[in-house]
């Protein structure tokens, strides 16, 4: 189901906690898991959780009540956008309408190229640097002005 | 101890307790939906908020610890303005519609929201709509927008059921409870979800809008369908069994039924229900009056007795049967001069009937089970053979009970166990055996004889000690060890453990009133339920019993029927394979049209009465027995009451029979030789196969416990037979043969093959624990 | 970002090389000085805790529950596992401090555990990351490995036979697992979903275990309290009110971003730090502890002082110092509109007030801000919000439930017009004009 890279982190976060709460690793698993497959189809989900023992249920709620999980296909690049007020006071509605308008696509939604993914997200506890986004979850982007936004997706191969 | 005032009532409450427990002691109610005695405070649904003085803000009574001199005012302003508040927001989203809601009329938010609710809504915004679900047979999801989130069932599944189902999955307000991505819930404890859920979210699908709560008569039973003999409620409208719903007795079931106690009373109203006495006349059946099928039968049996004697005679009885039926069975049989009578169809090995003490039992009460240090189970598929014992045990090893299996499959019951071993049914003596020589190396006495030679392993030790530790600990003898060869073997070294340790000696019990029929009369001082049948009889009467489902070994028995010249078949159901070999069948009523005594396998008598009419021309099996004893002149047959029966076995008003004993006399330890000889059959009773009923009923036979059977087989075996994983295969026991799917199961040991009893498909087979053979087909 | 300014700054001083995070900086600003002197001289766990306590730190995560106090909680001598979790969940709209001193300054939040795990007697630790940030959280993982490498975490520390195993755990996207209960499920493997209390964390937490759980920034200042000693910290800043502390400042100010200043300093001189206004606007308002904490109008956060008593007086919360300057060009609707949906989206959804009551105070502001608004609105928004506050197994629902109050409360005009003219009483054409959108930073 999953690389043998991937079966490395897994034995890398179980490690961290005692040995009877592999469950604690439920969330780091997933979240490499989503790494390896783009998204979390039932499959991984069920996956990891026979890997750490626990229900494939509780893996479930997990999966579903944190929101970087993609329980649904996403374009290569998901770019989630900060909206939330601080963000929104410096630009962070701007930036996303900008977004919006040059990819063609609204939150939620994903280019007909299977390109990118546009999410509206919630504080990402850099508001002093607003407008900000993410990246795939991963790569934080400060400043993002229509000059930025505009590298950023020439960047996005 | 602590002391409380609730709305100006004082109590003494231990310490350690909750507002909510003091509330119910001073028999103040507080409001709520989340909080279930039974189950984890959750503390979600807020609709217990109290004021506690000096508290700044209202408190849940379910999750406040009491604190001495605690004030508390459940109906202050405080409190019944955070109550309402609870209540509006419950309501916002909920549908306001219960005139169409299948809960209607039993719904604890319909309830509280006429004390609590406003009368008119002030949410005009859309309402939050939750798509339904399908999990299965039992239990309708199709109404989810009702749900209000208490997680009750979540917290059933985790904590009661063991195993967690359902989940409540997402957040904020679209937290949905659901399965894993379109799973059915399969627990056999599955139904108790039902009750347990508060609103119309979580209904039964077999009852769902057949009927409403207030037009249904609410009416006391007893379960027959395990040793458990859990309470029931059934409710009836018109004379038809409608729902059976758990009667709660802390003693017996606490709370809870099985989903085949729950789901098993649709067989009642089936087409399939016997409802006319019928005689087979040159090969052709025909419906006639009770006289005439009493004289035939009277005539039947009396001509079998003057051509042959008595002998020529045996009776054979389900252990589901009461105490009044097998009572005055024994005594028909008696009157007619046979000692052939056995409610034992099961059991393979006798050898023990004329060295008991007593009547065998669980050796303690039901409710000491959670006071045990150390418990042993030997021999047993106790989830599905006893699902209410297992959830006992389930709960005490999530304190301190150290509960260890010793059985022949390797199935998960959902119980932390302590230790397990999963031997071939042929190794269960030599395994029992070495705990019996680990607690004797332990204690540091004399290994008793006959086990020297038991080879100890890592696994009977931690056994062994955990049968030594502490103050209260027992071995239980589960049905496989009742049903194997070896059973008075199991028996005796149960008994050394129990000599050497201190530790009690217990069966779960096969059936619904064993210990009844131990006690009525139905144990035979001739044949037993192997011999009547290895020896073939003249004449058979089968009470209750499906011979090809409910017998250790069907061909034997199925044999025996064919050669005979009279067979009396006393059913509740137009049981199809009998009308083959059968000559008069006699519709007897269920437990639901009949009185009549179980005795559970603590001892507790339980006597019940018929909720509906009988169906049909059906007739209380005693009813029954009562006149064919007059129309045979038999003496002592001229009771009038079911009540007159059960006093004049048990006494009046006992309740507890007494002789209970599980201690034998002249047993000497001999472990049986094992001869590696091909492969070894081990047959479980799925538990929705279990009883005529439960296979008459539709909604558990689509179950994830009704598959059809498969030959389960270790990956080791199928490799050294040569069979492959999902191939076609033959099995073959004696002169019968089926053709299964073999599936790879290595909870199966090695050089077995798990073939399930009970099921059509495998009833043509001999033994349910003897040698098989398996070939790809 | 950094520092952008400080007053007699401690946390965050001297952090201006490119390596500043890496344990040999660290190493040379002084740091794991502490804990060594104090396995070295085996000072006793009282000790450490009564100079905690003398420091009058206040938990920096919003709450601002005495530090000191909580670790003596702590049962010491309990057998068994006990952990020191720390918080940097931080993802209260407004705050970006933790995410700085994980950054720049990982290693005092590593050695601050490592002394509060001594002083409490834990042998566990995790450290919570937010999950929208991963450099600082891999950067962490990785001074985690230099701690252990030099010694400074494991087993065995510094050869005083202590033991302290410490980890990072990497949320994923749950607002309410800055709640401390929520992050203990969250790091057992389930959903963020609070617990209630009692029992606290102290006595059942982490896998039932004894747990004491801090935010980054009280972590980390627990090195330079032992350095400088408590009286010496709680002088910098003001009587109950102890020491310097992180502000982060966003919204309409020329220079948004991280500012260490004494407790106490007067919010002037802190808007005089910020460069002031963005484009010389009038101030309107200021959220001054995250978007938690009630809106001050611009006359009372003028007159306040930055400090947990004075915010309290002027009827808010220092919260988790996050300060949300708005100018004149904001809707006062519209950004209540959008807080709603903030608190209605990440309620975790177990209690039924907050799980029914934000998705309604939600769907009725939203209402309003579209012009859809009935006049009868103000008042249910105010019930509705009485009946949420108080009522949870957590704070979410009283964190909901302020903004609402507040911004009603202040700025009621603007809902009420917003109501009658079905638009805002800021014209559209300047709504929002402070952003400072399409203007690319120096």
């Amino acid at each position: 189901m999953f690389s043998a890279e991937t079966l490395q982190k897994f034995a890398r976060e179980v490690a961290k906690y005692p040995a009877d709460q592999k469950q604690s690793a439920s969330m780091a698993c997933l979240a490499h898991a989503q790494e390896e497959k783009g998204w979390l189809a039932p499959e991984s989900i069920e996956a990891v959780a026979n890997y750490l023992g626990m229900p494939p249920i509780a893996a479930y709620e997990v999966a579903s009540f944190y929101n970087m999980y993609d329980l649904k296909p996403v374009g290569k690049y998901k770019i989630t956008v900060c909206t939330n007020l601080p963000c929104a006071l410096s630009g962070g509605y701007h930036a996303g309408e900008y977004l919006q308008h040059k990819l063609g696509v609204g939150y939620g939604e994903t280019t007909p190229d299977g390109k990118f993914t546009l999410k509206e997200g919630e504080c990402m506890g850099a508001c002093g640097d607003a407008p900000v986004f993410i990246v795939n979850n991963r790569s934080m982007c400060s400043h993002m002005h229509p000059e930025q936004i505009d590298k950023l997706l020439e960047e996005c191969k | 101890m602590l002391e409380i005032e609730i709305d100006g009532k004082k109590a003494q409450v231990p310490d350690g307790s909750t507002v909510m427990d003091a509330a119910q002691q001073v028999g103040v109610y507080i409001p709520h939906f989340c909080y279930h005695k039974k189950l984890s405070i959750a503390a979600n649904c807020r609709m217990c908020l109290v004021q506690v003085e000096k508290a700044p803000k209202p408190l849940p009574a379910c999750a406040t610890p009491v604190t001495n001199g605690m004030k508390v005012f459940t109906h202050s302003e405080l409190a019944v303005k955070a109550q309402k508040g609870v209540m509006e927001f419950l309501l916002i989203n909920h549908p306001l519609d219960c005139p169409i809601c299948d809960q209607g009329g039993e719904c604890q938010l319909q309830d509280m929201s006429v004390g609590y609710g406003p009368m008119k809504s002030r949410y005009t915004e859309e309402k939050h709509v939750v798509f339904h679900k399908s999990v299965g047979p039992l239990i309708s999801m199709e109404e989810m927008s009702r749900c209000i989130h208490c997680t009750r069932c979540v917290r059933f599944g985790q904590e009661i059921g063991g195993i967690m189902e359902l989940g409540m999955a997402n957040r904020n307000m679209h937290s949905e409870i659901m399965t894993f991505v379109g799973r059915t819930v399969d627990s056999e404890l599955s139904g108790n979800m039902i009750d347990l859920c508060p609103v119309g979210a979580l209904t039964s699908k077999p009852f769902r809008y057949t009927a409403r709560s207030w037009e249904l008569q609410r009416r006391k039973s007893v379960s027959p369908h395990d040793s458990v003999g859990a309470n029931l409620v059934v409710q009836v409208k018109h004379d038809n069994v409608m729902r059976v719903l758990p009667r709660e007795n802390e003693e017996v079931n606490e709370c809870w039924i099985s989903d085949k106690e729950r789901f098993s009373y649709q067989a009642l109203n089936s087409d399939e229900r016997l409802t006319k006495p019928m005689v087979k006349q040159g090969g052709e059946w025909k419906e006639v009056d009770w006289n005439v099928a009493l004289d035939y039968v009277a005539h039947g049996l009396k001509d079998v007795c003057r051509e042959h004697g008595g002998d020529a005679l045996a009776a054979l009885a389900a252990q589901s049967s009461t105490v009044e039926e097998l009572f005055l069975l024994g005594k028909v049989m008696k009157g007619l001069g046979s000692g052939n009578i056995d409610f034992r169809p099961r059991q393979n090995d006798f050898s023990s009937d004329s060295k008991r003490a007593g009547t065998p039992w669980l050796g303690m009460r039901l409710a000491e089970i959670k006071d045990l240090d150390g418990a042993l189970v030997v021999g047993s598929f106790l989830r599905k053979d006893h699902p209410l014992i297992a959830q006992r045990l389930r709960q005490a090893a999530k304190k301190f009970t150290k509960v260890s299996l010793l059985s022949v499959t390797g199935d998960d019951q959902l119980i932390n166990l302590h230790a397990r071993m999963t031997v071939a049914p042929a190794q269960l003596a030599a395994a029992l055996a070495a705990v019996v020589k680990a607690v004797a190396e332990i204690k540091g006495v004399a290994v008793p004889a006959g086990v020297e030679n038991a080879t100890v392993c890592e696994t009977s030790k931690k056994i062994a000690q955990s049968l030594v530790d502490g103050e209260k600990r027992a071995v239980f003898l589960g049905n496989v060890a009742t049903q194997s060869a070896d059973a008075t073997q199991l028996h005796a070294l149960a008994l050394e453990i129990g000599k050497l340790t201190g530790a009690i000696v217990g069966f779960l019990g096969e059936g619904a009133n064993t210990l009844g029929a131990h006690v009525s009369g139905a144990l035979p001082s001739g044949a037993n339920a192997h011999q009547m049948f290895e020896q073939p009889r003249k004449a058979y009467v089968l009470m209750g019993v499906e011979p090809e489902f409910d017998c250790a070994n069907p061909q034997l028995v199925l044999d025996a029927l064919n050669q005979a010249s009279l067979v009396v078949y006393m059913s509740a159901f137009k049981h199809a394979p009998a009308l083959a070999y059968a000559d008069v069948m006699l519709p007897i009523a269920p437990y639901t049209e009949t009185s009549g005594t179980f005795v559970n396998t603590e001892g507790r008598i339980q006597t019940f009465n018929g909720v509906v009419k009988a169906r049909g021309d059906a007739r209380p099996g005693w009813k029954l027995l009562r006149v064919l004893g007059n129309v045979l002149n038999l003496d002592g047959f001229a009771y009038t009451s079911s009540e007159e029966i059960r006093d004049e076995v048990l006494g009046k008003g006992a309740e507890f029979v007494g002789g209970l004993s599980n201690e034998l006399s002249g047993v000497a330890i001999s472990l049986p030789t094992i001869t590696a000889n091909g492969l070894q059959r081990i047959a479980d009773v799925p538990i929705n196969f279990a009883d005529p009923m439960a296979r008459r009923a539709p909604s558990l036979q689509q179950t994830a416990d009704a598959v059809a059977p498969t030959a389960r087989i270790s990956e080791q075996t199928m490799a050294q037979i040569g069979i492959a994983d999902n191939g076609q295969v033959r099995v073959k026991q004696g002169a019968g043969e089926t053709v299964l799917v073999a599936k790879a199961d290595n909870n199966v040991p090695a050089g077995c093959v798990r073939v399930s009893a009970a099921h059509a498909s495998t009833a043509m087979l001999g033994d349910m624990f003897g040698s098989i053979s398996v070939e790809r087909a | 970002m950094a520092m952008l300014g400080s007053i007699n700054g401690v946390l965050m001083e001297g952090l201006d090389g490119d390596n500043s995070w890496s344990l040999k900086d660290y190493v040379a600003r002084g740091g794991y000085a502490q804990l060594k002197r104090i396995l070295d001289s085996k000072m006793t766990q009282e000790d450490v805790i009564s100079e905690v306590k003398k420091s009058v730190l206040r938990g920096r995560g919003g709450a601002g529950f005495p530090t000191g106090l909580k670790w003596s909680f702590m049962p010491r001598s309990f057998p068994g596992d006990k952990y020191v979790v720390c918080n940097t969940d931080e993802g209260e709209p407004g705050t970006f401090k933790d995410r700085d001193i994980m950054r720049y300054n990982p290693h005092a939040v590593i050695e601050g555990m490592a002394i509060a795990a001594y002083a409490m007697g834990a042998n566990r630790g995790y450290n919570y990351v937010h999950g929208e940030v991963w450099l600082e959280y891999k950067r962490f993982e990785e001074a985690l490995d230099q701690a252990r490498a030099a010694g400074f975490i494991g087993q065995n520390i510094l050869g005083s036979g202590f033991n302290f195993e410490l980890f990072a755990h990497h949320g994923y996207g749950a607002y309410i697992c800055g709640e401390e209960t929520a992050l203990l499920e969250s790091i057992e493997g389930k959903k963020g979903q609070p617990r209630f209390k009692p029992p606290f964390p102290a006595s059942f937490g982490l896998y039932g275990k004894p747990t004491t759980i801090n935010n980054t920034e009280t972590f980390a200042s627990i090195p330079f309290i032992l350095k400088m000693g408590g009286e010496e910290f709680l002088n910098l800043g003001k009587p109950n009110n102890g020491g310097t502390k992180l502000f982060s400042v966003s919204g309409h100010v020329n220079r948004p971003g991280n500012y260490e200043i004494p407790l106490g300093t007067p919010f002037a001189t802190l808007l005089e730090m910020c460069g002031g206004m963005r484009g010389g606007r009038k101030l309107k308002a200021v959220i001054p502890g995250g978007s938690s904490a009630p809106v001050m109008p611009a006359d009372v956060i003028m007159d306040c002082t930055m400090d947990y008593d004075s915010i309290s007086k002027g009827g808010s919360m220092l919260g988790s110092g996050a300060v949300i300057v708005m100018d004149e060009t904001v809707c006062m609707v519209k950004a209540l509109d959008r807080l709603s949906f903030f608190y209605h989206e990440e309620s975790c959804g177990q209690c039924t007030p907050c799980r029914e009551g934000t998705a309604w105070m939600y769907k009725v502001v939203h209402r309003i801000e579209n012009g859809l608004g009935k006049p009868e609105d103000l008042d249910l928004l105010n019930s509705v919000l009485g009946n949420i506050a108080g009522r949870t197994i957590c704070a979410l629902g009283d964190a909901a439930a302020f903004p609402v109050q507040s911004f009603i409360k202040h700025f009621g005009k603007e809902f009420e017009y917003h109501i009658e003219h079905k638009t805002c009483l800021v014209p559209k054409d300047v709504q929002w004009a402070g952003s400072g959108f399409h203007k690319i930073p120096a």
